[in-house]
């Protein structure tokens, strides 16, 4: 009887760790068949490349160029606002900072993290967009940059939890041997400290990263969503994840539409497995 | 001459009295080897002398502590590690290559010429009786070298920033007998030119390297004197009891 039960629970254990790989695996093909079928009417390079996004005009012109930019533009401006005072506050909390301070710190980068993005872009939408319209006056303050600056604070959590990790994890006995040897603190941190956690926190910015490009809902509601390339950082854009969030919906199921949707998903997919293999390399480049 | 006067030191973490009524002074140019079980206060004490234990919050100290008669909390503390350096227990090479290890105390106190710093790391490489195992792959990883290798080339990187006073906290406790010999036989040589406070577990290296042994037990200072005497007849018989083995 107990070898019985050992049997089942062993086996059902073993289903639950299946599945969330068939899952994924089913995602996969699925992405992949609905969006392949897209390049029966459009040719891989002309769907990338393609400088124009105009999915229901007569012919459809389906040019995804204009999205990639501004994801990678958003997404870019995120990473310059973000990393630095991810990595400062991470060095912060994990060297500097007082116990109280400490503590009351990580209390608040958690919270950070658990803003809803809906929530976030909403606030962005009533402060920060008008004040970027009036500071540069634009003639309207929906742009790349406004994305920008509320995707580094979803950044934020991410880059500044596992990089002080990383921090902290850097063995007591680095810091005593460069303290030993008459270092300050502040040498300590640059020339001892960060290089020795560099590897996780290069993770943590990839992690950061990748939190960032597959963002929906905030950006959507504070990019503007206009499909050109952008020419400067003060110009509305569109993400990749933006189109499918508002396009989905009215897309006629089996049409070019349709599978372009899908392909975007395919590009997305993609380019946020990139960043977690890049991610998952430095980690474990530190734990050998 | 006297490098360190140690007077009345009473130190505590929190609410543990780690050090007691302290009195020693370590003399210029001698190897004063410190022996006493685990929790006697001995390495307490050798962190005293870098100031190392300010690290710890909870950290208090009463008592005097002078380094060339100048109260050593009057002297800027950056400036007294590299006048007083250290060598720990388990040899800890940072994640740099070997020239970089050896050069990087040298660089972060200001010395900027490259041919300078290639001679202050040859020859501290050669004082601490590594130059010729390693000449050859000086920009290999400090990870590639062995347990042995690595204490000597911690050595040689505290020797780079021109140290007046080495401290040895255990250095051969991770070291197989004969990489122990190498790095005793540097310690002799380095007496010359160099102060040397010894903390060791081994009662046999202080026999054999010592010139002087100071015994501590439950962070009294039991007994200090020559070498010879403390090992042929203690006063105190608690230190002829420990250096027989009956506990420790």
């Amino acid at each position: 009887m107990r070898k019985f039960r050992e049997f089942i629970i062993e086996k059902l254990i073993l289903i639950c760790g299946l599945a969330s790989i068939f899952f994924v695996v089913l995602i996969f093909l699925f992405l992949t068949k609905e969006g392949l079928s897209v390049f029966k009417s459009v040719t891989p390079f002309n769907f990338l490349f393609g400088k124009s996004w105009y999915p229901i005009s007569e012919p459809a012109q389906l040019g995804i160029l204009p999205l990639i930019f501004g994801s990678l533009l958003v997404t870019l401006g995120a990473a310059i606002i973000s990393i630095p005072i991810g990595v400062a506050c991470a060095v912060y909390i994990a060297e500097i900072a007082p116990l109280k301070i400490k503590e009351a710190l990580k209390a608040g980068i958690e919270l950070l993290a658990a803003i809803p993005s809906v929530v976030l872009g909403f606030i962005g939408m009533v402060t920060l967009v008008p004040w970027i319209k009036s500071v540069f006056h634009l003639p309207t303050g929906l742009t790349a940059l406004s994305g920008s600056i509320i995707l580094a604070f979803m950044a934020m959590p991410t880059i500044v939890s596992i990089a002080e990790d990383a921090l902290y994890s850097v063995p007591k006995s680095y810091k005593e041997g460069a303290f030993a040897l008459g270092a300050t603190h502040w040498q300590t941190i640059y020339r001892v400290l960060l290089p020795a956690a560099s590897s996780g926190i290069v993770a943590a910015v990839m992690l950061g990263i990748g939190r960032v490009i597959g963002e929906t809902m905030a950006v959507m509601m504070i990019t503007g969503n206009a499909a050109v390339i952008p020419q400067s950082i003060l110009v509305p854009v569109r993400t990749l994840t933006a189109t499918i969030a508002a396009e989905m919906g009215e897309a006629v199921v089996g049409s070019e539409h349709y599978f372009a949707l899908f392909a975007i998903g395919i590009v997305l997919f993609i380019m946020s497995f990139i960043i977690n293999i890049t991610a998952d390399l430095f980690l474990h480049k530190r734990n050998r | 001459m006297v490098k360190f006067s140690v007077k009345d030191l009473n130190i505590w973490f929190g609410q543990i009295h780690a050090l007691k009524s302290v009195n020693i002074e370590v003399e210029a140019n001698e190897i004063l080897s410190v022996i006493g079980p685990s929790n006697s206060g001995k390495t307490s004490f050798l962190r005293m002398l870098n100031r190392l234990n300010d690290l710890y919050p909870n950290f208090k100290m009463s008592g005097s502590l002078e380094f060339d008669n100048k109260d050593i909390r009057k002297i800027d503390i950056e400036s007294l590690r590299k006048r007083v350096g250290m060598v720990f227990a388990l040899p800890l090479p940072l994640p740099l290559s070997i020239f970089e290890n050896v050069s990087y105390g040298v660089k972060m106190h200001g010395i900027k010429n490259r041919n300078k710093i290639s001679e202050i790391v040859e020859r501290s490489l050669k004082q601490a009786y590594l130059w010729d195992e390693v000449k050859d792959r000086l920009s290999v990883t400090a990870f590639k070298l062995s347990g042995g290798q690595q204490q000597r080339l911690c050595i040689a990187r505290t020797l780079a920033v021109e140290p007046e006073v080495i401290l040895f906290d255990e250095p051969c406790s991770g070291l197989d007998p004969i990489s122990t010999a190498k790095v005793e036989e540097a310690m002799l040589k380095l007496k010359k030119d160099y102060t040397i406070v010894l903390v060791t577990n081994n009662v046999k290296q202080a026999a054999r390297v010592g010139d002087r042994t100071a015994f501590f037990l439950s962070g009294e200072l039991v007994e200090l004197d020559k070498t010879e005497k403390i090992f042929t007849a203690p006063n105190d018989q608690r230190t002829d009891g420990y250096i027989r083995g009956k506990f420790g």
